[in-house]
């Protein structure tokens, strides 16, 4: 057992920054394959004629998630020592709801957007100018709303834990569901092209 | 020309400079295939720092210093910005913030050698490149206000969290697609 390296000390705090860029550079690099950088691209996931954004969304997280399973498993990563994020299920049910409606009109997540700024999409610079502007709107009145920002607190808990299920049977289900939702995925764009076919 | 390149054994060297001029743009992946990629990039980020991937944070990073920056005081005050502004070291030097440097870097770089970086506006037939900002800075505006409601973005909730099981990212995850299907039909016009 001696992953995460950070946790046990492998490699100091200067380092990590240089492992940040790196892992970037990876993450940016793939986001820009998938064709994240174009925000047409991206929205047409909400018109069901390229479900792009979901099938390589949930492949990311399958094999992630596959990943931390088997590495565990043979003993080699200690998921104790991941950082998980503590669950606020109301404010985070809220957050993405507002979220969606900015992803749909603004055409962009917050890393996609500098992909597509750095690949020269204008539309990404401004978006990325309306993020800025909307995380200082949220700084400015967040002791309005830090009630309801630390409401529903749940503590670390997986979706496991919730259902009171073991662990792996977690994992299973959700590779089943993700495999059920990429056979839908594929009918769906097959069914938008006949109908746009058909509309000419 | 073509005659002689060819005899030489030197068209496709001309070829090559021909479609480079051209800058024809290479296909997506398959998304599939990306997807692998990506979740193997996140899977490293685990293994090597105990921590998956993240955007909006390194942007709360940059406000809270620029706010410290033009307001001193009311940046120390607030509960809100001393989570990003740390102790007395630069709020700069933080992971997120390095990380999303390498994310400007890795599309250029992806977008360079796929011959896809141009200076352009994404939008659908029917509206104008002055309709496109607009809702692109109002989308940015309510995505950044939503996303630190839900304390991440795609990244930091929906990738990280979801591969992590987390019930809150996945709370978000369906939020944010219920809302934004919800929402479509109103914006038809800026896409189809």
């Amino acid at each position: 057992m001696n992953a995460p390296f950070f946790e046990f000390g492998l490699f100091g705090e200067g380092t990590s920054l240089i492992v940040a860029f790196i892992v970037g550079i990876g993450f940016g690099f793939f986001l820009e394959r998938a064709g994240f950088g174009s925000a047409r691209k991206l929205a047409a996931q909400f018109y069901l004629t390229d479900l792009t954004v979901f099938k390589v969304m949930f492949t990311a997280v399958v094999t992630a998630l596959l990943g931390l399973f088997w590495l565990s498993w043979i003993g080699f990563l200690d998921l104790s020592r991941v950082n998980l994020l503590p669950s606020y299920p109301l404010p985070q049910a809220v957050g993405g709801l507002i979220f969606g409606i900015g992803f749909v009109s603004g055409g962009y997540c917050p890393g996609t957007a500098c992909v597509a700024a750095s690949t020269g999409k204008l539309d990404g610079f401004v978006h990325i100018l309306g993020m800025t502007t909307g995380i200082l709107l949220f700084g400015e009145i967040f002791p309005y709303l830090s009630r309801f920002y630390d409401s529903t607190a749940l503590g670390e808990v997986t979706l496991a834990d919730a259902i009171g299920i073991p662990s792996n049977v977690m994992v299973f289900l959700i590779v089943v569901l993700a495999v059920l939702g990429f056979v839908a995925a594929e009918r769906i764009e097959d069914w938008s092209a006949k109908k746009l076919a058909g509309e000419r | 020309m073509t005659t002689i390149a060819r005899t030489l054994g030197i068209q496709k060297i001309l070829d090559w400079k021909s479609t480079r001029v051209e800058r024809v743009p290479q296909p997506y992946w398959n998304p599939y295939a990306a997807g692998v990629g990506l979740g193997l990039v996140l899977l490293a980020s685990f293994v090597i720092m105990g921590r998956g991937l993240g955007a909006t944070g390194a942007f709360s990073s940059v406000i809270a210093a620029g706010v410290e920056q033009v307001a001193p005081d009311h940046a120390r005050s607030s509960e809100y910005y001393t989570r990003y502004l740390g102790d007395s070291t630069n709020p700069l030097k933080d992971w997120l913030v390095f990380e999303i440097m390498g994310v400007v870097v890795g599309g250029f770089l992806s977008g360079t050698l796929a011959g896809r970086v141009k200076k352009s506006t994404e939008r659908g037939p029917r509206i104008s490149v002055r309709g496109r900002m607009i809702y692109a800075f109002c989308g940015g505006l309510t995505m950044g206000f939503g996303a630190k409601l839900a304390r991440g973005c795609t990244s930091g909730q929906a990738l990280t969290g979801g591969a992590l099981m987390s019930v809150g990212s996945w709370v978000f995850i369906l939020a944010v697609f219920a809302s934004a299907y919800c929402v479509a039909y109103f914006v038809r016009k800026e896409w189809t």
